[in-house]
Formats: C-alpha cells, structure tokens, sequence
C-alpha cells in the first residue's frame, strides 16, 4: 500500500512525515511526533480521551486517519503550556482537583479549552454540554465543570 | 485498533472522485466525516481496499434556501447544521436531530451526507428526513438525479446511491406556513444509538386541522421507518389527543424493532408509540397549533 507524505503542524511547529494510509492520527501524534500526552482510551470513538483540536476543533484523534490532517492544524495538550506558564485551563483542573487518575484530562482540557475559546462565560449546562463527548470515571464530573469555570474566570 | 490496510485517496474535484470510484469499484468507500466508516474499519467489521476521501473536494458544505428548498451540502457537518441560526429558527425538527447524533465532538466531523448515505437505520437523520419529505441528489459521472428519501434506503446498510456516485446535496421543500416538526430520541447516555426515536412534521390548515403529517422513525426495523398509515389518519383531522394516541398506536404497529441491550421488542415498539405522540404535541405545538 502507497505511503502518503503529510505535512501537519502541530502545535504551531510544522511537521513532514512518511505515513502509512490506515495509520491513525493519534497514532501519528504520539508514535511518530512522540507526543503522548494525548491518551488512547476506548479506542472506539467513545470516551474522548484521545482529543485533539483540528483546526481549533475538538475531534477524537481515534477516528481521524493522519493523512486526512495534511495541511491541517493540530494542537494537542502539550500546545497549552507556554513559556513555562501552565494554561489557565490546566491551571483550573489543579486548583479545582478536576482530576483523579488524569487519564480522562488531557482530552478534558482540550475540549474545554475549545469552549473557552467559542463561549467566554458558558454556564454549568453548557459545559456539561461540550464536555457530553468526554467521559470520565473517577470525579462524578462535578470537579471538572469547576476547572473550566476557574479557567473562563481567568480568561475574561 | 488498527484498520487493514488501504489506500487513501483525496480527490480535489468530483470528477476526480468518480473516476476512482470507477477504477476501484467494489474495492472502494468515499469517506467524508468517517465517524462510522473508520470506526467500522478498525473494528474489522468492514473492509475497503481504497478509501476516496470527498473532504477536500470544496463546494459540499453548505446551508441555504433557494428555490422553494432548503439545500444542505452532503458534507455539512453535524456541527454546521446544529449550529445554523437558519436552521434552529425555521427547521428545529433539524436543530433537535443534530443535536442528538453521537456527541459534539463526533458532530465536528460527522456529516449530514454521511449519517443518510451508511444506510444504518440506528442513525437518527433517516427519520427526520422521511418526515420532512426530502430528497437526496445523487451525483455520478453522467450527471446528478435526485432520489425521494422514501426510496433511497433499500435495506440494512444499503441504500439507492450507485457504485460511483456521491451523496451531493439533501433538498427539503420549503415548509408552508403553520408547519412544525420535532425529533425526539431515548438514547441510554449520550453518544449512543436510539433505543427509539420519532421524528414528526405536520402542517396545520386554517382551520387548525392537520394537513399534512410526517412520521420517521429511528431503529425501528431493517431500514428507517415511515409511518404512512399514521400520517394518512393524521391527514384532515384536528390534533387532538384521541388523534395523536391513534396516529401513535398506528406508528408503533408499523415498527419491527430487534431486541438487543437497549430493550426487548416490545419496549421498544412501546418507547416508538411514546415518542410518536410526543413528538406530534411538540410538532404541532411549533406549528403553532396550541
């Protein structure tokens, strides 16, 4: 089977890489650019572990191919930090103990952050709401709407 | 998991796409949100030697009236149509149906074109699409023909579309005034598949009578389901309980649902009569009805 060249840029570094057709885009994040942040948990579009903005989209990287992301944008949780500056939404998930085991948070944060980014001040409906994709099975999610709405605070 | 292996391909015309779709033949699957084609993949329930991605064809995403029809490109994504001021203000049954498919995440990619062409009688467009008597446009080499959504799904996972032609457009005539419709789903959490869904539209006449009534219904059998017999007793009546709970009972007989771990046959031939008279009060209610 052909292989395909891709250009993807991840977290605002472009990179070039040789893939198979079949290899999935999570896959590619963290075996070929060795960014393991992203988790595989159910593996079948379900739990939202594995999510990953695509073009500023939260989309689960399970059920992308890496070649459908050529000349596309990716930002992974490794993308939040900058300058040694935790994000306010990784901030807000230690503050407001929005975790347990953090298996579920990196696709957490991702999708909040893209809440964030859409919707300044959403309410506690509305967070459930963006977060329905995301599943979690240590916090009965109560902490984690917390952490968004530490980080909304904290962005506006 | 990891699917056997294909090949990709991303066409930038349709052309192009055809004539993959020709060259590969059976061999071939268009892929456009791929939230259940590559899910089928990597469970290795399914097999596609090549996979002819549309996603970079431009020009298939869209939401618009023209010519007394509502058009939705076939790659609209689930996301677009839910978010469409167009359609939350004047289409709700279709602001509920998006609303309802997979999860918001799943809804960034999915797409419209892509929940009709799968054929899956689970997916919750087929129901919405019977009520609103749409049609599909079928585009392939020779050109494109429109297809009433009562004759494209021909049975589980199959439906009317040829080999090497692609879902382009869905057109929705244009609802008279005093029309409403309303999608309701029991899902078991978020992200599942309908245990049961309705979908209704009707339109009401001056006199308040009903119109016209259209009834779909979701995992109710082998394919979508429309409830003709229901909206044929709906037709000329005014609607009012004993009605509804009629058109209901009419609409729950003409499911046959399979049992699984969503429900036995009978709840949810049961939770489909429930659903059919809910989703009526709540069309009726945005026809302005009551």
């Amino acid at each position: 089977m052909a292989k395909h060249t891709v250009h993807v840029t991840v977290n605002g570094s472009p990179h070039e890489a040789e893939v198979e057709s079949r290899l999935l885009l999570v896959h590619f994040l963290r075996d070929v650019l060795r960014l393991t942040g992203t988790h595989i948990g159910c593996d079948t579009t379900h739990c939202g572990a594995c999510t990953v903005l695509l073009d500023g989209a939260p989309v689960k990287s399970c059920t992308v191919l890496a070649v459908q992301a050529d000349g596309r944008e990716v930002m992974t949780v490794e993308g939040l930090e900058k300058d040694g500056q935790l994000h306010p939404i990784q901030d807000g998930f230690m503050q407001e103990h929005g975790l347990q085991c953090g298996y579920c948070t990196p696709g957490m944060m991702m999708t909040g952050y893209a809440l964030l980014k859409s919707n300044s001040n959403p309410s506690e409906g509305e967070i459930r709401q963006a977060i329905s994709g995301n599943l979690c099975r240590c916090t009965g999610y109560v902490n984690i709407v917390k952490s968004v709405q530490y980080a909304a605070e904290k962005l506006r | 998991m990891i699917p056997a292996a294909f090949d990709y391909h991303s066409p930038k015309t349709l052309s192009e796409a055809f004539a993959l779709l020709e060259r590969y033949g059976e061999e071939a699957k268009v892929l456009s949100g791929g939230q259940s084609l590559l899910p089928l993949l990597k469970l290795r329930l399914g097999a596609a030697g090549h996979l002819v991605d549309i996603g970079r064809i431009p020009g298939l995403e869209y939401i618009r009236e023209e010519d007394g029809h509502l058009k939705i490109g076939g790659r609209t994504r689930e996301a677009a149509l839910e978010h469409s001021d167009l359609i939350r203000s004047r289409y709700p049954i279709l602001a509920d149906t998006a609303a309802v498919i997979a999860d918001p995440l799943v809804r960034n990619l999915a797409t419209v074109g892509g929940n009709l062409a799968h054929g899956d009688p689970a997916n919750d467009h087929p129901a919405t699409m019977l009520a609103l008597q749409a049609q599909v446009v079928a585009t392939g080499p020779k050109g494109e023909r429109t297809i009433a959504i009562d004759k494209f799904f021909t049975g589980l996972f199959s439906t009317a579309l040829a080999g090497d032609e692609i879902l382009t457009e869905i057109r929705i005539p244009v609802p008279p005034p005093r029309s409403g419709g309303a999608y309701i789903k029991l899902e078991r959490k978020v992200g599942d598949f309908a245990t049961a869904a309705a979908a209704a539209q009707v339109t009401l006449g001056a006199d308040g009578t009903i119109q016209r009534a259209g009834i779909g219904l979701t995992a109710a059998g082998p394919t979508p389901i429309e409830a003709g017999e229901a909206e044929r007793f709906l037709a000329g009546k005014k609607p009012d309980d004993a009605a509804i709970k009629e058109a209901a009972r009419l609409s729950a007989a003409a499911t046959s649902p399979t049992a699984d771990r969503r429900g036995s046959v009978e709840y949810k031939r049961e939770m489909a009569r429930v659903l059919t008279a809910r989703a009526l009060r709540r069309a009726v209610e945005r026809a302005g009805g009551k």
